[in-house]
């Protein structure tokens, strides 16, 4: 990453590596730039390293070597109490103890601010998430949807420039979590603040954020809007990850501009957009997600694959097939007139345009 | 008594009578050799044995002469004035100094954890007579033997253990993302100590307290070897008053101690839940 970024950069992590026992790393040299105003989510599978690094820019971990910058100043020696960041935890971690009103004048109380502002600040901070009539209750007796609330609006009522959120919607109901995330991030368009949303759920990282970082293994896989997450995975790890996916295992057999020939394992041959691959008579994996798939012989790259089961979704219906030997091929169908039906152990053609699949790293 | 369940074959139904009277015999044991000495202290004679006016419940077989003797008493009342001297303080001190000591101990990061609480806890499981010894030796080259603070020091040595053990017992169930809630709103380690994890672990403090306070106010092996004349605390004075001059007094200051404790024990088990209903972790 160029230099000039890391000054720019409202959050900077330059050459970040964490390491608990000595031995292991759990985040291998970090790099990452983070605008002002920018919500940044980092996606990835527990233990890749994506909570380390929330902790260390909230200071309740340090770094073992790298240097991480807040607003281009190092932040490395100074305490989490000093910061002043903003943070809305995993369990909420409300004081059970201080009503809702107390729970939020805590850090105004902090920071020494007169009783009758710090009131109207409290006020507001209840009014933003609907929860104004609340001050009076205690954590206990609030719902698991009003305590989250309450804890976003406590991250909040000190007007922190950068709120941290680490899996703030894990203990919610599907529908809550999906309104939570338009909420959180109405907030952040209204109010401006620098976001850093740590997940493990795809579809909240992809609904809410400008710019996703898929960590896995301590590293991030890859840095990019969630389109071009979705549209264009750098790699075979984050086609998985983002999405549902087809993988077939081939080998490349031609080099044509940017796409490659391929044979693929059980026969078929096809061509690829190549995004990562190596020359001929590497390995590769292609990636192809199963909305592109179309159940005719249209398209260039055709296949006979055998269907092993049908799911109804109501909008569409999932079909398990059997594609050169991978059998958890999925193909997406639309429940419309005119689309054909399937019968499970029939065999359908199928086919794909080139440019949707992609050839990766094996 | 609830009904035993419709399944319950006969080999457990003897099993939950047998049950029950094995912790009938262990309530007896327990309860009533403190409890007979209630009814004695109340003895119109200089005896410990129940007359027959006092079997017979006849008006002239009791009499409060015995506290009298114990209100009337210089000797027993400096003793009982020691005692509320040097308990509270030595409590004080033992909650103070246990209380930092597992908030410490708990935190994952401190070295020789373990050592250092089995040091701390081995008051409690070292022979009394051996700590007591010890800390005569220990105290008289120090040149605090024999005094006021040397005995406060001394009881709080031994009620440390048990606020290390109920506080770190609470501790085990506080939730360490709120010390870092409090952190990243911008409170210091005090604040967060005292606004955050103090009230949170308060009940525990408060009923290692309570130990502490009835091991220093019950304590006589250790006071006899630090105290001098000079300390003598209400348990030394009814261990002198047992060997030299059996006094049925003795059973009126015992009566009078077992009392104060229940009331302690009540009074404080219900501020306890009080503030626990409060802090709403318990339902009401």
């Amino acid at each position: 990453m160029a230099l000039d970024d890391l000054k720019n950069a409202y959050v900077a992590f330059d050459r970040v590596q964490k390491s608990y026992d000595g031995e292991i790393l759990v985040v291998k040299d970090l790099n990452l730039a983070i605008g002002k105003g920018e919500f940044l989510t980092m996606l990835g599978p527990s233990g890749s390293g994506k909570t380390t690094c929330l902790m260390m820019l909230a200071g309740f971990e340090t770094a073992t070597h790298g240097d991480i910058l807040l607003d281009g100043k190092p932040i490395n020696n100074i305490p989490p109490h000093k910061r002043g960041i903003g943070m809305v935890f995993q369990n909420y971690a409300l004081f059970p103890h201080m009503t809702v009103g107390e729970n939020l004048a805590f850090p105004l109380e902090v920071r020494k601010i007169g009783k009758s502002e710090r009131d109207d600040m409290v006020k507001a901070a209840l009014d933003m998430v609907q929860m104004g009539d609340f001050a009076g209750r205690r954590p206990a007796q609030l719902s698991g949807g009003q305590q989250q609330r309450i804890a976003l609006a406590r991250a909040l009522v000190f007007k922190p420039e950068l709120v941290l959120m680490d899996e703030p919607l894990g203990a919610l109901d599907k529908q809550l979590r999906e309104q939570m995330q338009y909420e959180i991030k109405h907030l952040h368009e209204s109010l401006g603040i620098t976001v850093v949303y740590v997940t493990h759920d795809q579809s909240e990282a992809l609904t809410m954020s400008d710019r996703v970082a898929v960590f896995e293994d301590g590293r991030i896989q890859q840095l990019a809007t969630p389109a071009d997450l979705y549209e264009r995975p750098e790699n075979a790890f984050v086609a998985q990850f983002i999405g549902e996916n087809n993988t077939l295992n081939a080998t490349i057999t031609g080099v044509e501009g940017n796409m490659v020939a391929v044979d693929i394992d059980g026969g078929m041959k096809g061509h690829a957009l190549a995004v990562n691959c190596g020359g001929v008579g590497t390995r590769t994996i292609l990636s192809i997600r199963p909305e592109r798939v179309a159940l005719n012989s249209d398209g260039p790259n055709k296949a006979d694959a055998k269907v092993m089961e049908l799911i109804y979704l109501g909008d569409h219906i999932r079909c398990r097939l059997v594609v050169s030997g991978n059998d958890k091929f999925i193909v997406k169908v639309p429940n419309s007139a005119g689309q054909k039906h399937l019968v499970v152990g029939e065999t359908t053609p199928i086919s794909w345009h080139s440019e949707d699949c992609r050839a990766l790293d094996a | 008594m609830s009904k035993l369940p419709p399944y319950t074959t006969t080999g457990q139904r003897v099993w939950h009578y047998t049950f029950l009277t094995i912790c009938g015999f262990i309530f007896f044991f327990l309860i009533f050799p403190i409890m007979v000495i209630v009814p004695l202290s109340f003895n119109a004679q200089d005896f410990f044995t129940f007359t027959p006016e006092m079997l017979a419940f006849k008006a002239e077989g009791y009499s409060l002469k015995h506290y009298e003797d114990f209100f009337g008493d210089a000797d027993w009342q400096r003793a009982m004035w020691m005692s509320i001297k040097i308990a509270p303080v030595a409590t004080i001190l033992a909650v103070t100094f246990g209380t930092l000591a597992a908030v410490g101990l708990s935190q994952s990061h401190v070295p020789f954890r373990g050592v250092i609480m089995a040091i701390l806890i081995s008051p409690m499981i070292v022979p009394l007579i051996i700590s007591a010894m010890g800390m005569y030796f220990f105290y008289s080259k120090i040149g605090i033997q024999g005094t006021y603070w040397g005995v406060v020091l001394a009881h709080a040595v031994l009620g440390i253990p048990f606020v290390i053990i109920t506080v770190t017992a609470t501790l085990v169930g506080f939730d360490h993302s709120l010390t870092r809630a409090s952190a990243n709103m911008g409170a210091g380690p005090v604040r967060t100590f005292f606004k955050v994890q103090m009230p949170l672990i308060l009940p525990g403090v408060i009923s290692g307290g309570l130990f502490a306070f009835i091991t220093s106010f019950d304590e006589v092996v250790v006071t006899k070897f630090v105290g001098s004349a000079a300390q003598t605390t209400l348990p030394w004075r009814m261990f002198t008053g047992l060997r030299e001059q059996i006094s049925p007094t003795i059973l009126a200051v015992a009566t009078l101690l077992v009392v104060i404790s229940i009331c302690l024990l009540t009074t404080l088990e219900l501020l306890r839940r009080r503030s626990e209903r409060l802090r709403g972790m318990s339902p009401g």
